[in-house]
């Protein structure tokens, strides 16, 4: 544990202490009541009015498609831009497990208030208590309006819908399309966009990348987007400006995220005024597939609904670890999930899953092929769950997920153990943004994983899709029109000094990263930074670890700017440009997280920082020095590859209507 | 494994394009076939000729960007989206042979990259259920039969990858619009526009370029998650029945 010595990041000069953020803008009173109060004192915009405010959504997720159709009924004249061919192709897709929703279907002791209260608590209380109850409350209505659309959701066979526990809670109010939720979700999104698209409301932009934000007197007034076909660069002006273009663990090199996944568009606002919160936030999600070689191009998850009926075990001794698992007998198992914590067993959080993972592994007793010293895996057994139920019932729920287990690793998981490991998931940082999800630069809004507000420092299975969702369909729409209300604001020229600015740092960037013509492939650089990221800014930190981080990323981003190699032209498609673009901004990206995780002297949800542990090699939490959002802004550092000294602006967490309480799952 | 890959090389939409032989060396029959391109494009770039365009996203075989004849069959030899086939599929020495979706509804872009954008514009017309934001009874007003529900989710599972049309020698695009009418038509939120929906989707179709259905088939034996080629049943049903209440 730290004493109260100064912090190793101002002592390094890694950054500056600001002003503290003062005001959330939630509405005073209880807190059952703020949203409410809110949607009522937001002022409305007349629906004549609403076709003469611009709105552009960047991203088509489930918060981007939701939000985008939503304001677009609503009368709006929406553009919504997103990198893929189609916006249904949006990485929500490939979400699994479920969304979870406070409807207490099941009659087992859920409620809003539970949903609030597990979701902070799961977030090792570090989310704002004001927008967690707000999403809690919105909850039930997103199922309902997914029905409406024809979302097929488990159903039981009186017609009604199923419901299963999930990731670490003890209630049922997981709503499920057997292992594609995501898939199913984004659908129905996507055909409300579509249609608003067949009305006129909404302009699709697919193939379009944001690469610059458009500032104009303190506002966001639109962006720069590159057309991916032609390499056109675009200028796109309006009245308010939403971003909800996903996460940014791509900057791992390794995740599940999708390849094209990228913090582009949060990051070039960032460097435009916006705060970025908590950016070292990361979550390293259990129960993926193990990496198998130098290869890998990306890690696959498998819905953690698997823990539901699998059994997690190592062997007890090293020397079993290259035995045929079910060569091992009972005795020479080790359940350690279940060993460590008899009540939530095989079903504690992400988190604590991800972490015991890695030290049995440390210890010399994972599975699978040698990755370096170490074999990186742990077993999940279905064995017992097909005794008590049945290969059939277990296929029934799982068939799509073992079936893809087969594909990859080409073994069959109905006759032997699946062997998982964790990898990098979610982020829960992202832009800063108040109650109305706007950002520090009015006009500017952040949607779905974008934002950081909702998860904490961890987030709870079948969480994300529930807030992506909450935020586009009944959130958003709320919030943006007290904002549009003061609109239209005075129309832009195309020459006007702000857009040109913006204009002119997108293609001189372009023409640069054509230009340098160097050694070294886009890919080696975001291989190279993924594995510091990993080794010092993954599930364990140390500050010894994240100061040399931050100097191994300084000198790859320098060498990046000399020395990355990037052919074709920037007036065709072209996907080493796209990707030498994303990268570049991840290597600025990575600094700021490793200097976040350095400045949080604490364990706390998925961040194990080893100065910060019980004796019993827990996590432990510093409620006393480290009680706040970490909202960080961007300053100095004109050029490309250039940053200045970050300042720190501290939001502290009040919680009235939870007490605070330090995790435990023993 | 070392392989030969003969790839379809084409600078823009309106080039002519040619196949193009390369050599891949030591790949390892673990890897998908997505990353033994991207090891064939790092080989590229480091001998200063431009990498292969291909489209790909979450590789994870769910967001339908992906696409490739691989030896002339959509997605390759085995029943799964290109980034989710392994290169244990193919064996040493063998000669492969990839190029893009072809069909003239599918122009192509770049190299392997094709324009798939008539997909949206047969949803716009049609492929929702219309119902704004809030205005949503409660999830259990309506029960769904099991059978019903389970039907529209099998449908519900198509991709959008556009497999369907590669494999079709017609080039239609009825697997992919049957999947979609009879995810809508199997549930009771789907019914008051679901005569309207099949006639406008379907005119939709045929004027975006793709062929009429023939019976062949292969849609189905193509489609990466198993649609059957019942749902174009559905849609020929609900399309003859449409008509004749117009008549």
């Amino acid at each position: 544990m730290f004493g109260k010595t100064e912090n190793a990041g101002v002592v390094h000069g890694l950054y500056t202490d600001g002003e503290p953020i003062a005001d959330t803008k939630a509405p005073a009173g209880p807190i059952a009541d703020m949203w409410r109060t809110r949607q009522f004192e937001a002022a409305l915009v007349n629906p004549s009015n609403r076709r003469k405010l611009d709105v552009i959504m960047v991203g088509t997720g489930l918060a981007g498609a939701s939000g985008a159709a939503t304001l677009g009924e609503a009368g709006y004249n929406v553009k919504v831009f997103c990198y893929q061919d189609s916006p249904r192709r949006a990485h929500s897709i490939a979400a699994q497990g479920g969304i979870n929703a406070a409807k207490n279907y099941k009659e087992d002791g859920d409620s809003v208030y539970r949903l609030f209260y597990d979701t902070v608590k799961g977030g090792d209380y570090r989310a704002r208590e004001s927008n967690v109850y707000r999403l809690a409350e919105v909850s039930a209505n997103i199922i309902d309006q997914c029905v409406a659309q024809g979302v097929p959701f488990a159903r039981e066979y009186g017609g009604l819908l199923d419901n299963r526990s999930f990731g670490g809670v003890q209630v049922s109010r997981t709503f499920y399309a057997r292992g594609q939720t995501g898939q199913q979700l984004l659908i129905g999104a996507y055909q409300a966009l579509e249609r608003q698209v067949a009305e006129g409301t909404v302009q699709q932009f697919s193939r379009h990348e944001m690469l610059e934000l458009i500032v104009v007197d303190g506002r966001a007034r639109g962006i720069i987007a590159r057309d991916l076909v032609t390499g056109a660069i675009e200028t796109h002006v309006a009245d308010a400006v939403v971003l909800a273009s996903g996460g940014y663990g791509n900057v791992f090199f390794l995740s599940t995220n999708a390849m094209g996944s990228n913090v582009t568009a949060t990051w070039r606002a960032h460097r435009k005024g916006a705060y970025m919160a908590n950016p070292c936030y990361t979550q390293i999600h259990p129960t993926c597939i193990p990496v198998s070689g130098e290869h890998q191009s990306k890690l696959t998850l498998m819905s953690e609904s698997l823990r539901n009926d699998g059994r997690i075990w190592v062997p007890k001794n090293r020397e079993d670890c290259d035995k045929d698992p079910r060569d091992i007998p009972e005795e020479d198992r080790d359940y350690y999930l279940e060993r460590i914590y008899p009540s939530f067993g095989n079903l504690v959080p992400r988190d604590i899953a991800s972490r015991q993972a890695k030290n049995v592994c440390d210890d010399g007793r994972g599975v699978g092929p040698l990755v370096g010293d170490f074999r990186r895996g742990v077993y999940l057994d279905f064995s017992d769950a097909i005794q008590r139920l049945g290969a059939a019932a277990v296929e029934a729920k799982y068939g799509n997920l073992f079936d893809m287990y087969a594909r990859i690793t080409g073994e069959n998981p109905y006759q032997v153990p699946m062997r998982i490991y964790p990898a990098v998931h979610y982020v829960m940082g992202g832009l800063w943004v108040d109650y109305d999800l706007q950002s520090t630069i009015p006009g500017l809004f952040v949607t779905g994983e974008a934002n950081f507000s909702d998860h904490g420092a961890n987030r709870l299975g079948a969480s994300a899709l529930m807030q992506g969702l909450a935020d586009g369909y009944f959130v958003l729409p709320n919030t943006i029109r007290d904002y549009l209300a003061k609109g239209p604001f005075t129309p832009l020229a195309a020459d006007d000094p702000a857009v040109a600015e913006a204009r002119g740092s997108v293609e001189r960037r372009t023409a640069r990263l054509l230009e340098i013509n160097g050694e070294r492939s886009v890919d080696s650089f975001h291989k190279e930074l993924g594995m510091i990221m990993w080794e010092y800014c993954g599930m364990e930190r140390t500050e010894e670890g994240l100061l040399k981080a931050v100097d191994l990323i300084r000198g790859l981003r320098e060498e990046f700017w000399r020395n990355v190699r990037v052919l074709g032209s920037a007036d065709t498609l072209n996907q080493s440009l796209e990707k030498a673009g994303r990268v570049a901004d991840f290597l600025e990206l990575g600094e700021l997280m490793c200097i976040d995780a350095l400045h949080r002297r604490e364990s706390c949800g998925g961040h194990f920082r080893a100065e910060s542990q019980t004796e019993d090699g827990e996590a432990m939490r510093n409620d006393d020095d480290f009680l706040y959002v970490a909202a960080w802004e961007f300053h100095g550092g004109d050029g490309d590859g250039e940053m200045g000294t970050p300042v720190l602006h501290k939001e502290d967490l009040v919680y009235e209507a939870i007490e605070l309480k330090q995790r435990s799952y023993k | 494994m070392n392989l030969t890959l003969r790839i379809w090389r084409q600078a823009g939409p309106r080039h002519q394009g040619e196949l193009r032989t390369y050599k891949v060396k030591d790949i390892s029959p673990d890897m998908s076939f997505l990353e033994m391109l991207d090891v064939l494009n790092e080989q590229l770039n480091a001998a200063g000729e431009e990498p292969i365009a291909f489209d790909s996203d979450c590789r994870e075989g769910i967001c339908g960007t992906c696409g490739l004849m691989i030896s002339g069959e959509a997605h390759g030899p085995e029943k799964t989206t290109t980034c989710q086939l392994h290169m244990r599929s193919f064996s040493d020495g063998e000669v492969i042979t990839i190029e893009p979706w072809r069909a003239n509804a599918f122009p192509v872009i770049k190299d392997l990259v094709v324009d798939r954008g008539a997909f949206d514009r047969i949803i716009q017309a049609g492929g929702y259920i219309s119902v704004n934001t809030g205005s949503a009874p409660d999830a259990h007003a309506t029960p769904v039969p099991k059978r019903n529900a389970d039907r529209a989710f099998q449908a519900a599972e198509c991709i959008q990858c556009g497999a369907c049309v590669a494999a079709c020698p017609n080039a239609s695009a009825m697997l992919f619009l049957g999947s979609k009418v009879t995810h809508l038509a199997e549930l009771p939120q789907g019914q008051p526009e679901r005569m309207a929906r099949v006639v406008k989707m379907v005119d939709q179709h045929d004027a975006e370029g793709f062929g009429g259905c023939t019976n062949v088939g292969a849609c189905s034996q193509a489609c990466p998650k198993g649609i059957p080629q019942d749902v174009i049943s559905t849609l020929n049903f609900d399309l003859r029945t449409a008509l004749r209440g117009n008549r």
